[in-house]
């Protein structure tokens, strides 16, 4: 990389440039006030609750990408959580295929909304909307009670550290690196941003429009159920909650937002986003810390947030041609 | 120069849109190495013959020959699998992908299934050398190049996918003399080397630069296909429209004895680093016509008077008194009484999912008000009175998104004549339109400034400058480097000081 590289690469990726830099203070400050210092404890439970809305917020890119919306990510997850929880008691192979199941069950989820979304040609904020309830629906019937049966050794593993290194962000890293990074050079997730930046412009490209819209919803659902299955494991236990659906999935598209993705399509990634669910969930900590009564903090969360989204807002106050601002 | 079986070949295309026939009888043959022009108004039926050509919509009858055996495309991608590549009036470009992922959007070099970063930009920095402009940075995002640059892209693209069959659909609409020039080299380069161009522009003289055979369309009819050099221009148009051009531009007015105050004038306007200094008048009955190649600031001087843009240096004065119009609500209220033109007819000009009446009542709301609610009955007669006027073939009630290109560019303009304004800017408004609304739009400036508007003009046809302007003020990099006078506005003069060769009175800087 030369200089103008990075030059442009800054201009291209300002806003999460600055939301890492943000949570990193936040983060740094979070941890110099926590009163009992530093340890692999604080580090792992900061990271597992983060990875979760993390992996969430990553589900709702996707579709955000191509110029649409999941309603049903949050849901997803906790239909996931429910399902884990009647598959995750054994071990061995028993273990492994319960994992692929709900990972599979997530696929077919989202490959649902994609059979409404793109064939079925339904506005994506409606139609995840109406599926959200199926899936939630199916939660219930799968779980009525709050309950569940979790292999202790498998969920402290994969909840745990290695070598200090708390393993979900391990996971979370994984699917950046692995998945991530490669799909981005794919022809598929150059679709996913054409379609979101000019979609009639891309069809008569012919760029295969409907594969790549099909695909976002369905890899959007598999991240959702990996979210899923670790809050399974975090929480070792599961719970039809429509709440908890409901609160995931707005706090993934503040996640979204903050990371510097346009809720237009075509703008962002996977990577603003982690950091954006990080920044939310730091607020939380940091509140916390600072000995914030809990009073407070939906409203400082929502003041937080609104300055965060205020962020992404400032190259428009520069805008010296006023028809900028309509782009 | 023709072969036995033609590359593509056309027989009694029919292409209907509900009740419409769009297309009622479509021929088309055209060979390899040969370039071949289709003419004919907006609404002739080309825009329909290229979609289904280049598989955008399916006919409903008639049949397509591609080297001699029939052919039917469901979409786009299936054509350009046959070789078909058509470059749109309508950009196809990504705006927010970078110029070499866009070149290489459909078939990037792959290595190990991953798009190649290194060679996609090795090959679009080719292939933008192969068009001639090499000076277009690959890593560049599309949405921050200027409309001639990402035209100029566009054609890079579709060189790409080597065509049998380029179609370039008024692909020269937006782009610089000079791009003109070198897109001519590289078209009579591809053609010695074998490519089927099919060519659609208004413009003529490149047509007659540049096409071996035309094909004429009327209503939806092929009417006639000649070697280009078979008939003359006056012929061509005539065929085109059906009935003869007299007299392209209207008469001009004799000079006032005593000249008028101006209306409007600047000083030293400056913006950003695109306006440097400008200082221009207009007087009442005027048409002032801002000339230069594309890009030179024209747009943004334009921009500037109608409020457009922030943090302006120098003075705007409208009757001698400063002004500082803040937004274009502010420029087009009494007393400064504005109106803009917009260069894209179709994101800034017209709201096209509204009705044709909706748009041409929309920069004139409070007029029609009586109370808090809008007066349906006078706001109808106000629109039937400027469809009269300004012969708008249009039903008031049906979305404007469906009307020609002609058509809608006579919604914008009609719009603004109901705010009855007194100084009127114009930003390209020819642009891919057709030789009779043109015409027609020629004629209803004179009888705006006969009127006493003052009109600024910018077009990037010069034709029009030296047709209908009193003075010509030709922009370069964000100055006015000459104005040109009366019958010293001749092409050569236009060209010359566009291109900033003939010595100037403006201080250097």
């Amino acid at each position: 990389m030369n200089g103008s590289d990075i030059r442009l690469f800054a201009r291209h990726n300002a806003i999460p440039l600055l939301a890492g830099a943000v949570f990193a203070a936040m983060f740094v400050l979070y941890l110099a006030l926590q009163p009992r210092g530093v340890t692999v404890g604080t580090l792992v439970t900061a990271s597992n609750k983060g990875v979760l809305l993390a992996l969430i917020a990553c589900a709702q890119t996707l579709p955000v990408l191509t110029g649409g919306i999941d309603l049903s990510v949050g849901a997803i997850a906790v239909l996931a959580n429910c399902l884990a929880s009647t598959l995750l008691g054994g071990s061995g192979l028993s273990l492994v295929g319960g994992v692929a199941a709900t990972l599979a069950a997530g696929a077919l989820a989202g490959g649902f909304n994609a059979v409404a979304v793109v064939w079925g040609r339904l506005q994506p904020i409606i139609a995840t909307l109406a599926t959200s309830s199926i899936f939630y629906g199916i939660s219930l019937l799968l779980r009525p009670d709050p309950g569940g049966d979790i292999n202790d050794d498998f969920a402290s593993a994969l909840t745990g550290d290695i070598h200090g290194i708390p393993t979900t962000l391990i996971i979370l890293l994984a699917v950046l690196l692995l998945f991530w990074l490669p799909f981005r050079r794919t022809l598929i997730g150059r679709g996913v941003y054409a379609v979101g930046s000019a979609e009639a412009a891309a069809y008569m490209s012919g760029v295969r429009i409907a594969r790549s819209k099909a695909c976002a919803y369905v890899l959007s659902g598999v991240l959702a159920s990996l979210a899923g299955l670790l809050l399974t494991l975090i929480a070792e236990s599961a719970q039809a909650s429509a709440i908890q659906a409901g609160d995931l999935t707005l706090n993934a598209i503040a996640a979204v937002v903050i990371g510097g993705t346009s809720l237009f399509g075509g703008i962002g990634g996977l990577v603003g986003s982690v950091i954006g669910a990080f920044i939310l969930r730091t607020i939380g900590d940091l509140l916390f810390v600072l000995a914030a009564s809990p009073l407070w903090q939906p409203l400082f969360q929502g003041l937080i947030l609104l300055a965060a989204v205020s962020l992404g807002a400032i190259p428009l106050l520069r805008n010296r041609n006023r028809l900028e601002s309509f782009r | 120069m023709s072969d036995p079986v033609p590359l593509l070949e056309l027989r009694h295309v029919v292409k209907r849109y509900g009740a419409v026939t769009a297309l009622a009888d479509g021929n088309l043959a055209c060979g390899r190495g040969s370039i071949h022009a289709v003419l004919g108004e907006n609404g002739a039926g080309k825009s329909t013959l290229i979609k289904v050509i280049s598989g955008v919509v399916q006919p409903d009858e008639g049949e397509m020959l591609l080297d001699g055996t029939p052919v039917r495309f469901s979409n786009p991608l299936d054509a350009q699998a046959r070789g078909i590549v058509c470059v749109f009036q309508e950009l196809s470009l990504i705006p927010d992908l970078s110029v070499a992922d866009n070149i290489g959007l459909v078939s990037p070099p792959r290595r190990f299934g991953l798009i190649d970063d290194r060679a996609q930009r090795r090959r679009a920095e080719q292939l933008l050398a192969r068009v001639g402009v090499e000076g277009i940075d690959p890593r560049a995002r599309v949405r921050d190049l200027p409309l001639s640059r990402r035209q100029m892209v566009e054609i890079a693209k579709a060189l790409g996918r080597d065509p049998k069959l380029l179609i370039l659909d008024e692909a020269t609409s937006a782009l610089t003399s000079e791009d003109v020039g070198r897109l001519s080299d590289l078209l009579l380069r591809l053609r010695r080397e074998g490519m089927c161009i099919l060519y659609i522009s208004h413009r003529m003289h490149e047509i007659r630069a540049l096409a071996d055979t035309c094909s004429v369309f009327t209503n939806g009819r092929h009417v006639a296909s000649f070697e280009t050099r078979a008939h003359g221009e006056d012929e061509i148009v005539r065929m085109m429209i059906g009935r003869e051009v007299s007299q392209v531009f209207p008469p001009r007015p004799a000079a006032p004895a005593t000249p008028l105050a101006p209306v409007l004038s600047t000083h030293d306007l400056g913006w950003e680093d695109r306006l440097r200094g400008i200082s221009l008048a207009v007087a009442p009955g005027e048409i002032l016509g801002l000339g230069g190649l594309d890009g030179q600031g024209q747009r943004e001087f334009l921009l500037a008077l109608f409020g457009g843009l922030g943090g302006c240096t120098g003075e705007i004065r409208v009757d001698g008194k400063p002004v500082t119009p803040g937004s274009p609500l502010a420029a087009k209220a009494a007393p400064l009484g504005i109106a803009l033109i917009p260069e894209d007819r179709k994101t800034e000009g017209l709201m096209l999912a509204m009705s044709v009446a909706d748009n041409l009542t929309a920069a004139t709301l409070s007029r029609w008000r009586r109370g808090p609610l809008l007066d349906r009955a006078r706001e109808r007669s106000a629109v039937g009175d400027i469809i009269r006027r300004m012969q708008i073939k249009a039903v008031p009630s049906l979305p404007v998104a469906t009307l020609s290109g002609g058509n809608q560019q006579k919604v914008v303009i009609g719009k603004w004549l109901l705010d009855e304004p007194r100084i009127l800017l114009l930003c390209d408004p020819t642009r891919g339109i057709d030789v009779g609304t043109k015409q027609e739009i020629y004629r209803l400036l004179r009888e705006l400034a006969d009127g006493g508007c003052a009109i600024l003009l910018y077009s990037t046809d010069y034709h029009e400058l030296i047709g209908l302007c009193e003075r010509v003020a030709i922009f370069y990099g964000g100055r006015v480097v000459r104005t040109l006078e009366g019958d010293g506005i001749t092409e050569e003069a236009i060209i010359a000081s566009a291109l900033d060769i003939h010595p100037t009175t403006q201080p250097a800087a």
